[in-house]
Order: C-alpha cells, then structure tokens, then sequence
C-alpha cells in the first residue's frame, strides 16, 4: 500500500530545490520553471499511486523538464517579454563536474543586485519550495505585497541579466557573504517568529539548516559556513524544549536541558572549535560559540557569563549591531547583577535601531524585576506586550505582569 | 551577450570646484578605461554641465504631434530633474551579464559619484542593428 501524497509531501520537502534549480536550466525562465515544477508534483500525486519511483527526484525533474521543452515548443513563434536567463553552457567533456544547479539558483537569488528582503524571498520561494502567503506571515507584510515584491525581483533578473551561475573564485568570498546574511535571516526569523500564533517556524528552521548543509557540503573550508552550520545546529537542538504541550514560550532558565539534541550540540560544539581559529574572524563563528557556551551548560545560573560577554564584546568590536548590544547587556545581567545590566541597557535607550524593539523593553523589565524595582518592571514589560507581535511571546510577558501582582 | 548603459552621476559643484590638474588627472583615467575595457565598448560621451541643458516638457493630455510643431511645448532653461549629482556621462557596453557589466563598472573613474548600471531592452538593440 502506498501513500502517494505522502511521498510527494516528502518529495516536496526533499527535491524541490534540486528539481526547480534542475528545470531553471532548461526554461532559462524562473517564473516557467516554477510552474512547470508545480505541475509535475500534481502530476506525481496521480502517477505514484501505482507505487512511488525509486529516485523521485529524477522522476520529478523529467516531468518538469518535459513540460518546459513543451511549452518552449508553443512559444518559439510568441514574443519574449523579457530576455531569457544568461545560464552558461555545459561543457561537453565527460569528465568535468556536473553544473551545480541548486547553488547557481542560491547564488542567483541572493544576487546584491536585489534588494535583502526580495533575496530572502526568493530564497525561501525558489529553494525552499515556500509559498506566498508563508513567507509574507514571516516577514509581516500582507500576501499582494509579498507576491509583487516576488514578481518584481524575478522581472529583475530576467532584464538586467543577473546570470544563473556559481560566482567565480575572485567575486567568491564576497557574494558568499550574501549567501550566509540570507541564511542567518531565515534561521532567526524561524527561531521566533516575528508574528503569529506560533513562537516556532518549523519550515524556516528546516530550510535553514538544509541551506547551511548544502553549503557546508560546498565550501568545506569556509569558516563563516561552519560557523553559520554550527550556529543552526546549537540553535536547533533547543527547538523541541521552547515551546511547552500547549504553544507556551519555554524560557531558557526553565527549558529541559535533557532534553537538548545531544548531537546536534556535538557536531556544533566541533565546528565552532575548528571555525573560531580560522582567520579572518566570522561573526557567526562567535554567535555560535555563545550558543555552544548555553549548551555546555547545566543551567541558566551555572552558565559561565563572564565567557558569554567576552564573545559578544568580540562581537561589538568588529561588527557594532544594537541587538547584540543588548543581548550583552542581558548577559552582563547574569553576570555582574542586575543593576549592572541596567546600566548597559541605558546606554542603548537612545537607540533609534531599537525603537519599537520589544525585546529591550522586555529586558528592562526583567532586570529591574530582579532589582526589586517592580513599578517601573511592570512599566517596562506593558511596554513590552505592546511592541511584541507574536502571540506566544505576548503571553508569556502577560503571565509575567500578572506575577508582579 | 547584452547591452548596458552606465549613467555616470557626478556632483557638479565638486567638479567646478578643482583646478585643471585634477581635472586633467580624471581625463586620463578615463582614457586608461576606455584602453582597457575598449573590447567591450559600445560608446560613450561626456556631457556639459546641466547649465547648458533645455527641457522640453510636453503639457499633459496632448498628442506627440504638438511637442514636434512646438506650438505648445513648454520649454525651459536646465535639466529635466534638478538633482545635487547630475547626469555627466555615459558609457555603452556590451557583455554576457550584469556580473560582467558590474566589474566593467567598478573602474569607471568618478570621483564625485557614482554610476548606475541600466539594461538596455533587446528591441532596441536590433534597432541600432547590433
């Protein structure tokens, strides 16, 4: 007995990236190949009900490709709106490496040639296999907003030629930079949701830690790669403990550390020791050794702090961002006292990046809850629940008001 | 292989504002460009400043035919849009992609701007015959 909508969901889960980059080749059209790839999965719901191919995935890319010569075929006469995609040629030679089409369509998509929030749509569309609406509920903008700004980054790279290809060797390490800033935006936009019912975005996490896989399988001696893979995994290991039976925000001082992903920490806990030697530094190499410092941890007081501030000032000193500053000033909190990390907060009260910030009101609360001083916690923390989107997270800050009586 | 417009913005203030040495200087390397990217180049120009440009502005909701005779053009002393860094030059180039457009792009020498990179539409490729 087989289950062929099962099969296509995994397939769906699996393949996508690799059967649309696979198509894309052909079509030298995104939008044809997205729609020559959609209708092969319907039409493997049909045809797997026999029974499910051995490669799905070879099955899935002959029938998108199949349609895309199709439809080459009726539109040889009409007129092109816009020129076809400059996709290089393969060399004829049978011993050269087959094209990698996924990681030309990731470099494609996170061309700097668009804008950071169409690179990341596109991302999660095109290999991610996400729809519309899922990654307009991510990023907070409504559905039409979210398919024009698909439409009008797609229209972009049609007419101003960016190509399908992996960057060469001396355009690398920069547009690989790109690369990492988009999977890093969807592994914290998954890690809390900015909106919503749910704290957790499984389909962002997933697609995260496939990205960093992938290019981990790549670029096996990048260290912004490793660190960026290590910093998904020490992440990931904690996303079955921060969120209790009922939706309810888990916090770290009370998540079941037993309960962590003992191997995810442990290939993390490796790469972030070979990748904080490499040089130069990569700012996600020193992200994920904060993580990996959490994960060695018994609890939240026997954390080692003082280690944890240390790696953020790493931070702040080459790359200066007001939200690690404040993640800092959390953690000089735990170190030095409560009034401490009040102190560092203040310095960031000016902040126009922090503006409208929930977390920094949500912070000052907890620090001057734990300096006793409950009036203007409650203050802070009503400030809080109003600049917070995501219901999970408002609850928690209620529950927290209501403790303060 | 595609065609590219790069629309050198320059701050004119700046450039009225340096002696004949440095300006002399800018030529050059514009000179040393046009050397060593000449494969890819389509042409280029260098215009006058926007002091000596006229904008003719066709009043809404009238025919093409009226702007011709001149009958109802409103014309006007200076650029279409006044901005601080205005239109200064041009170059066309010819290459494979916007990567390659890019990279031809990075050496054009402006020191008071910058450039912008703008495809051109196939159609009128084939119209100049190309």
């Amino acid at each position: 007995m087989t289950d062929p909508a099962g099969a296509v969901a995994d397939a769906h889960r699996r393949e996508w990236a690799a059967v649309l980059a696979a198509t894309v080749r052909v079509t030298r059209d995104l939008d044809l190949a997205e729609e020559c790839v959609q209708e092969a999965y319907a039409q493997a719901l049909e045809a797997w009900r026999d029974g499910v191919p051995a490669r799905p995935g070879a099955w899935l890319t002959t029938a998108a490709r199949r349609r895309a010569l199709d439809a080459h075929r009726r539109a040889e006469v009409a007129q092109r709106a816009l020129p076809l995609l400059v996709v290089d040629e393969v060399a004829p030679e049978p011993w050269s490496a087959p094209p990698d089409d996924v990681l030309a369509l990731l470099f494609t998509c996170c061309h700097p040639a668009l804008t950071a929030e169409a690179r990341v749509a596109l991302t999660l569309r095109l290999l991610g296999g996400l729809s519309t609406p899922e990654i307009a509920r991510a990023f907070l903008v409504t559905e039409p907003t979210m398919a024009a700004r698909l439409t009008r980054a797609k229209k972009k790279i049609a007419a101003a030629g960016v190509p399908f290809r992996v960057p060469g060797p001396d355009e690398l390490p920069r547009r690989l930079g790109g690369v990492l800033a988009v999977v890093h935006l969807v592994l914290a936009t998954g890690h809390t949701a900015p909106t919503g019912a749910a704290l957790v975005r499984d389909d962002l996490l997933d697609r995260a830690h496939d990205l960093a896989r992938l290019l981990r399988s790549r670029f096996p001696d990048d260290a912004g790669v490793a660190g960026l893979l290590a910093l998904v995994l020490l992440t990931d290991a904690r996303r079955t403990t921060r969120v209790d039976a009922h939706g309810g925000l888990v916090l770290l001082a009370d998540q079941d550390r037993t309960r962590w992903d003992v191997r995810m920490i442990d290939e993390g806990r490796a790469l972030v020791r070979d990748a904080l030697t490499a040089r130069p530094l990569s700012r996600y190499a020193v992200l994920a050794a904060v993580a990996a410092v959490h994960a060695d941890a018994p609890s939240l007081e026997d954390t080692d702090w003082p280690e944890i501030v240390g790696l953020y000032d790493v931070v702040l000193a080459r790359w200066p961002s007001p939200v690690v500053a404040l993640n800092r000033a959390v953690a000089v909190g735990f170190a030095d006292g409560p009034d401490a990390g009040l102190a560092a907060l203040d310095v960031l009260a000016g902040e126009p990046r922090l503006a409208g910030y929930g977390y920094l009101a949500a912070a000052r609360g907890e620090l001057l809850r734990r300096a006793g001083r409950l009036r203007e916690a409650r203050e802070a923390i009503e400030e809080a629940v109003l600049l917070t989107a995501n219901d999970v997270e408002r609850e928690l800050l209620a529950g927290r008001l209501a403790a303060l009586g | 292989m595609g065609q590219y417009l790069i629309l050198i913005y320059t701050d004119e203030a700046s450039w009225a504002a340096i002696g004949e040495e440095e300006a002399g200087a800018v030529t050059a390397a514009h000179e040393r460009f046009g050397q060593q990217h000449g494969a890819v180049l389509r042409g280029g120009g260098w215009l006058h400043p926007t002091a000596t440009a006229t904008t003719l502005r066709r009043p809404d909701g009238r025919e093409r035919d009226d702007l011709a005779s001149g009958e109802d053009a409103l014309v006007t002393d200076g650029p279409f849009v006044e901005t601080k860094e205005a239109l200064g030059g041009y170059y066309l180039i010819e290459v494979p992609d916007l990567d390659t457009a890019l990279r031809v792009a990075r050496d054009v020498p402006e020191p008071f701007g910058g450039v912008e990179v703008r495809p051109l539409r196939p159609s009128v490729q084939e119209y100049q015959g190309s």
